[in-house]
């Protein structure tokens, strides 16, 4: 059944079973592979992209439900991975394995866009549905606050 | 067995700090190397544009330990180029050139620190007599810089990519006689370099196991019995035949004979195959697959009579003797006070976040393979042996991971993607999901250890004694479950005995990151904190004390390859390395000056394994409901005299604490057979709400440097422990937590 999505600011459309997961679409039907499988019931956070703005786990979201509304994966946060989240994961070696990183960063991004400065206690809480197997927190949490920093230096230029 | 140096390297590697119990049951590297390493040439490893970028082969697998930069920077240093210019590439597997490509055991620094750089000074060397040989100049007038050579008697230099060309044509020096930097002159060894994959991994390029993607490529599931080995009676085969996107559905017989002891590579697992044009249309075909099993011998196995047995085995004569020196009985008897114990720790899984898989293709009569496994000649081999090819025809492209824990030594889900491959014509690529890869992990092995010691009138340690219940059969212990002559405090008690005895397991085990020592350690350091307080003495002071003895060497030979160590002597335990970790982290952590208030407590801990020292002490809270927060940790490390990349490094030890906590809270349990655990609701990782405030400290020492990969995890759960008893005066004595009345907040 065709379906059409917003992804990245581009529409496309896809031939797929109405209750395929987003995930499974963009990673095997639209070549998008930076969301990643890693348990396939929401508990794990690797699969995160942002749907409307917000952070959404795409491995137990249904094609089907995401309607006209907006998916931003890792390959849009940014057109040349200059957004200030992937800078300051680069800048700081966040990664290990990295397979978690970029819904790590997705879910970042969800939560700089409605709380730029975000405490220690907001970090944990939108953080919290996604884990680092190879337990890098403490650098993701350093960078979240780098590009926090970063982010209000530009909107003040 | 007649193990060789190399041989010995390799099994030690993934054993750690000299199981050796488990060597025999680990036929592993033997198969994939030579006896004699081959003679290593910067033509493998360095190929230098016209335009001067320089390209640099990583060997081993990367599955998070920063591998791909490490090993390339070492190269680049002795090159004499800018980091800058590098572009690193990863290598096919071929150790006939590029050496050992195995990765694990924390080997990677041991084993590339001096042929790695050594390779870059023959790539400088070569540089050096093209650029002599242009000006007709003799070579000891050259120098190099920024990847240029200079002739400062002329005022001339040239840059490394103009003379490629015919430097490549030279023959190499022996890397034996190339000349090394002086360490002060180093600019890019002991400077923090970023990952050389972060920036495609912060932008979501294609880059890991999971994301190959082939023109015409097709996916695969496999269902398997709920129960280890367990085989296909009959199916609706048809049925799912007919599922929409489903290209073939084929019945796995496998090749596992399931009996008491479980090898570490057992064969393929029965089970059916669901090929299909998409991922999800095969895991959706498979789920409507309805299977009757032959579950065999395994479905007789339940946690709660393994543990019933391993306490009946506690109270009976031991098994086999590991070691014994002194005489412990008497000991005992003269004691002041003796301290009874036992100390239970459960099977976990390693839970990869990126789950096993592997891509493969057959055409023509060979086979193409894109592998995360971490031992890819092993792999090879028992492709080629499962398959009846011969391994000439295969090739293997090594991808990143998306981490590995110990899990990608074993080669199964290779093994399975390529018997898959063989019988459809496309590209093939299996992906186990989280149910599949927890089910059917290769277990860390769980344990009981029985413990005695004895303390005189001065509180000192008079005598040890250690019961340990593993799994195997008469001849043969479960991967991940050996015990060696040397586990720690062997040596420093004055009298001493090391005990194992078995209980038949059928299931698959295998290493997890710091095999052995992530679960001796905590039993070992937990029971010495014990110790230290019925003598009424500082644990710190304790344990410097206990080193303080002169070390009871144990026997070298075949039941001891420890013994036959490398020329710095660092598979050996050095008294002086770890009182100085737990110096360092005593002193770093105020240990000295630590509050005494209820609810709140410090404990330490230190651990040597995989060539590497690690003294930690932990800060925990404990609320009325018994839970526990890890407020703060420090960790003092001695890997040598050089931390290659120190912004990665300390990220490493982040991350062998976290996982050491994560290991606290998990456990496997069988009922029947069947895994109760199936995902990460009930085998939690530590989130980032749980993250302690986490200080690294290097104790620059001066041996070679070694690996970090898995030093850094044992310690942390005695620290953890030990701060528990300290905070509430209970004693954590089983893992997970949950069974000592305790969990994370």
């Amino acid at each position: 059944m065709p379906i059409q999505l917003t992804i990245n600011q581009a529409v496309k459309t896809v031939d797929v079973a109405p209750d395929t997961p987003l995930l499974w679409v963009l990673r095997d039907v639209l070549d998008l592979k930076g969301a990643k499988f890693g348990c396939g019931m929401g508990l794990c956070g690797a699969c995160t992209v942002l749907i409307g703005g917000r952070a959404v786990r795409s491995c137990v979201t249904l094609v089907s439900a995401v309607g006209s509304q907006p998916v931003t994966t890792i390959e849009g946060l940014s057109e040349d991975g200059t957004h200030p989240l992937q800078q300051a994961w680069e800048e700081l070696d966040v990664p290990q394995c990295g397979y978690c990183q970029a819904g790590q960063i997705m879910s970042a991004a969800a939560l700089l866009s409605h709380s730029p400065h975000p405490t220690d206690a907001e970090i944990d809480t939108a953080m919290g549905g996604n884990v680092c197997r190879c337990g890098t927190y403490t650098r993701i949490r350093a960078a979240i606050h780098q590009a926090a920093n970063a982010g209000a230096t530009a909107n003040t230029k | 067995m007649r193990m060789n140096r190399r041989t010995f390297l390799q099994l030690t590697a993934l054993t750690g700090g000299g199981l050796a119990l488990d060597l025999y049951s680990l036929p592993l590297a033997a198969a994939q190397q030579a006896d004699a390493p081959p003679e290593l040439t910067p033509q493998a490893f360095i190929h230098i544009a016209p335009d001067g970028v320089v390209t640099i082969m990583a060997r081993a697998s990367e599955s998070g330990q920063g591998m791909r930069s490490m090993l390339p920077m070492l190269i680049a240093e002795e090159l004499d180029v800018d980091w800058k210019d590098v572009r690193v590439q990863q290598a096919d597997l071929n150790e006939k050139i590029y050496g050992t490509q195995f990765s694990g055991g924390s080997q990677n620094t041991p084993q590339g620190w001096e042929p790695m750089r050594r390779v870059g000074a023959a790539g400088r060397e070569l540089m050096i007599a093209a650029a002599a040989e242009a000006w007709g100049v003799p070579t000891t007038e050259c120098t190099t810089a920024h990847g240029r050579v200079l002739h400062s008697a002329s005022g001339r230099s040239v840059g490394y990519g103009e003379l490629a060309a015919k430097a490549s044509a030279l023959p190499a020096p022996a890397l034996s006689g190339v000349k090394l930097k002086d360490p002060k002159d180093y600019s890019i060894i002991g400077h923090s370099r970023p990952g050389v994959d972060n920036h495609a991994i912060v932008t979501g390029k294609a880059l890991f196991g999971i994301d190959v993607q082939l023109p015409g490529m097709l996916y695969a599931v496999i269902e398997k019995a709920p129960v280890f080995a367990g085989k296909v009676k009959s199916a609706n085969l048809e049925q799912i035949r007919t599922l929409p996107g489903v290209r073939q559905v084929l019945v796995i017989d496998g090749g596992i004979t399931p009996a008491a002891f479980t090898p570490w590579e057992p064969g393929m697992e029965p089970g059916i195959a669901v090929v299909a044009d998409t991922w999800w249309q095969a895991q959706y075909a498979r789920r409507q697959l309805k299977v009757e099993w032959d579950l065999g011998p395994a479905a007789k196995q339940n946690s709660e009579a393994i543990r019933k047995r391993a306490g009946e085995l506690l109270k009976t004569a031991p098994g086999n003797t590991v070691r014994k020196y002194g005489d412990v009985d008497a000991a005992f008897k003269s004691s002041a006070k003796v301290v009874e114990a036992t100390y239970e720790y459960p099977f976990v899984a390693h839970v990869t976040l990126e789950p096993q898989g592997a891509t493969a293709h057959w055409k023509d009569g060979k086979l193409e393979m894109w592998s995360t496994s971490t031992l890819p000649g092993n792999g090879r081999e028992l492709v080629a042996k499962t398959l009846g090819i011969a391994a000439t025809d295969i090739t293997t492209h090594m991808v990143r991971s998306g981490g590995s824990f110990g899990r990608r030594l074993q080669n199964d889900y290779l093994v399975e993607a390529a018997w898959i491959a063989k019988r459809v014509d496309a590209p093939v690529k299996l992906l186990w999901s989280r149910e599949d890869d927890i089910a059917h992990d290769a277990f860390r092995p769980g344990g009981t250890m029985g413990l005695k010691g004895g303390l005189d009138a001065h509180g000192k340690l008079t005598a040890w004694r250690q019961h340990f219940i593993t799994f195997g059969d008469e001849k043969n212990v479960a991967s991940g479950g050996g015990i060696g002559q040397n586990a720690y405090p062997s040596g420093f008690p004055p009298a001493y005995e090391l005990y194992t005895s078995v209980q038949p397991l059928t299931l698959r085990t295998g290493a997890l990151r710091a095999p052995g020592d992530n679960a001796y350690c905590w039993v070992a350091q937990s029971f010495l904190d014990e110790m230290a307080y019925a003598a009424g003495r500082d644990p710190l002071e304790f344990q410097l004390d206990l080193l303080n003895n002169s070390m009871v060497p144990w026997a070298t030979g075949e039941h001891d390859p420890v013994g036959d160590h490398e020329p710095t002597g660092a598979a050996v335990l050095i008294p002086e390395r770890f009182k100085g970790v737990l110096e360092l982290v005593g002193e770093k952590s105020g240990w000295a000056s630590r509050k005494k208030e209820p609810g709140r407590g410090m404990g330490i801990a230190a651990w040597f394994c995989h060539l590497g020292y690690f003294a930690e002490v932990a800060e925990v809270s404990v609320d009325a409901q018994n839970r526990v927060k890890v407020e703060r940790v420090w960790a003092a490390g001695d890997v040598g005299s050089q931390i290659i990349n120190p912004g990665a490094a300390e990220n490493m030890a982040h991350g062998g604490i976290m996982e050491g906590l994560g290991h606290m809270a998990q456990e496997i349990t069988l009922e029947n057979g069947v895994v109760q655990q199936s995902n990460f609701h009930n085998h939690p990782l530590m989130r980032i709400r749980q993250t302690p405030k986490i200080e690294v400290y290097w104790r620059k020492t001066d041996y070679a440097p070694t690996g970090l990969g898995e030093p850094t995890l044992p310690p942390i759960l005695p620290a953890v422990g030990n701060a528990i008893f300290a905070a509430t005066g209970k004693r954590v004595r089983t893992l997970p937590l949950k069974r000592s009345g305790f969990s994370w907040a």
